[in-house]
């Protein structure tokens, strides 16, 4: 096992201070290690993370070589040559575990915005103190989005929040953790081949969730009653003005459609007997209010804003790939973690087999099934 | 699911997005209008040609549109105003859209009925203020839709063919327009 910094490096160094885990501890497990403290229904600080990573690899007795960074995979003879900035390794299969959120993605028309403010991506924010004084533009609503805006604004800052496609949910629903819900419905077991849409399923923002010891639900709605101004999804910069898109109204519809979906599909498997036994009655939500009318366009020379946090997602790094498998949108061509290339495996990626993928007990039976075609793999040769 | 009719091609449009999945360039399409004064503040706007799926394409027949200004406008009133046409455009992408929607998830429609209002202060047309815009303040649309189908299906319909609307993208996000003298 090859790791660039120290095990659980990326949860170390890519995350801001005041992160929890989005899964409930009960949740957080990997095979034969899990959670055994005090606060089951709790969520993970990073320091809790990093620690129950460190102590699952002195469990598993991991072969890690830390301060190893993969300069370059290429092919060579029946297997792959891996080079790294401590020497080369000869091997017959690889598995990519590098995860789906190595770089933060920006859009183009950032080069655009004026250099009077400040842009910063997650993984330059530490917390609201790293901030110049003024404004907040936080883009994005997702996860990263929903949990920085909340935590400017509350750092006294006004907050503007441009909203694109989001994934709403409660933090709990019938007194259960969603994520509970997500779970033991079956959703989070949807398989990769029985998905009508799996482009769009591994293209889904990340559920706008955030782990606090209130359980606390941070939709558009909790946003607006901290004074978060929402505006429509960031559509262009012209001479120094960012235009908004009129469709927030909509972004909210959908939002609020998907979520009724899926309580629908919660309330409709809790129907057979036992299988609710503890959680209270069906709930509904009220619908995201909309502003009777919202900014479309924000000068940015003007002062208000100082600074611009880019929520706006992840990608994966593969320029150390040398092996034409990356498609022309930087995605890695797989069929359920099978590349497509003989001896070469993913894992850790959105929807790689199942829905819960990408999620830290979702792993396992990915990684079962994986390692089987792995082993049976280099049996045959 | 088969016996839905609603008189859309759901198969073609299926076939054509995983056809042009791999051949981006056969999906980029140029619509052409072109426009004529009469006199006055009316003009007529011809529309028969266009370009797609790798050449030009032509639609059955021309269609001509009467663009004027209502007698309000102390105007001969030979067409409708041309901001009204972004009504025309705005409920005919939306109502393709819910029926197009509709077939694909086996709803069958019965009517589907729309009213687009746009908001219009013309103090800005009319250089009076000039803090006012120049087009719509606010676009509302209602629809009254009778089908097959809970009231929370009937929503998804609608708001899924505003998000997969060409015209509601083009009104509700910037555009760049490039005006030239020939």
């Amino acid at each position: 096992m090859l790791e660039r910094g120290e095990v659980a490096n990326s949860w170390r160094r890519e995350r801001w201070d005041s992160l929890r885990l989005l899964t409930p501890n009960w949740q957080s497990r990997l095979p034969g290690h899990g959670y055994d403290g005090p606060d089951p229904d709790g969520y993970m600080s990073m320091a809790d993370v990093t620690g129950f990573i460190e102590r699952y690899a002195g469990v598993i007795g991991a072969p890690v070589r830390t301060g190893t960074t993969v300069t370059s995979v290429r092919p060579a003879g029946d297997g792959y040559v891996v080079r790294t900035d401590r020497g080369e390794i000869g091997c017959r299969a690889v598995v990519i575990a590098s995860g789906a959120c190595n770089r933060p993605v920006v859009p183009e028309f950032a080069a655009a915005v004026p250099a009077s403010v400040r842009q910063l991506t997650p993984f330059d924010y530490r917390g609201p103190a790293d901030l110049v004084d003024g404004g907040v533009l936080v883009v994005g609503a997702s996860a990263t989005g929903v949990q920085l805006a909340a935590e400017l604004r509350r750092s006294g800052r006004p907050v503007v929040l441009s909203v694109g496609e989001q994934v709403r949910l409660p933090r709990t629903y019938r007194g259960r953790d969603v994520l509970w819900w997500m779970a033991a419905s079956g959703v989070w077991d949807q398989r990769y081949d029985e998905i009508e849409d799996l482009n769009r399923a591994r293209s889904l923002p990340s559920l706008q969730l955030v782990g606090t010891p209130e359980r606390a639900t941070l939709d558009l709605n909790a946003l607006m009653a901290l004074g978060v101004e929402p505006v429509g999804r960031w559509a262009a910069v012209r001479d120094g003005v960012a235009l908004f898109s009129g469709g927030l109204r909509n972004v909210f519809a959908l939002a609020d459609l998907k979520m009724e979906r899926l309580l629908d599909t919660f309330d409709e498997w809790a129907r057979e007997d036992g299988r609710a036994d503890g959680a209270g009655p069906p709930e509904r939500f009220a619908p995201t209010r909309v502003p009777s009318s919202t900014r479309l366009k924000l000068d940015l020379t003007s002062g208000e804003i100082g600074t611009i946090v880019w929520a706006t997602g992840f990608r994966p790094e593969y320029g150390w790939l040398d092996v034409p498998v990356v498609d022309a949108k930087g995605r890695l061509r797989h069929d359920g973690g099978v590349v497509g290339a003989p001896g070469l495996y993913a894992l850790g990626l959105p929807v790689l087999r199942r829905r819960k993928s990408t999620f830290i007990y979702g792993i396992e039976d990915d990684a079962r099934e994986v390692v089987d075609h792995l082993a049976a793999y280099l049996g045959t040769r | 699911m088969t016996t839905v009719v609603n008189g859309v091609n759901v198969q073609a449009l299926l076939d054509a997005r995983q056809v042009l999945e791999s051949a981006p360039e056969a999906a980029q399409f140029t619509w052409r209008a072109t426009s004529k004064w009469e006199n006055g503040v009316h003009s007529t706007v011809r529309i028969r040609e266009y370009f797609g799926l790798g050449e030009e394409q032509s639609h059955k027949a021309e269609a001509v549109f009467d663009a004027d200004h209502p007698e309000t406008f102390a105007a001969e009133d030979n067409g409708i105003t041309p901001i009204e046409y972004l009504l025309v455009g705005l409920a005919s992408c939306l109502t393709a859209g819910v029926a197009s929607v509709a077939q694909n998830r086996g709803i069958q429609l019965r009517s589907v009925e729309s009213t687009v209002e746009g908001a219009h202060d013309v103090r800005g047309i009319l250089g009076v203020d000039g803090d006012v815009r120049n087009g719509f303040n606010d676009v509302k649309v209602t629809f009254t839709i009778d089908a097959d189908a809970t009231r929370q299906e009937i929503e998804a319909l609608v708001a899924q063919s505003q998000k997969r609307s060409a015209v509601f993208d083009a009104l509700t996000n910037p555009t760049n327009v490039t005006v030239d003298v020939a």
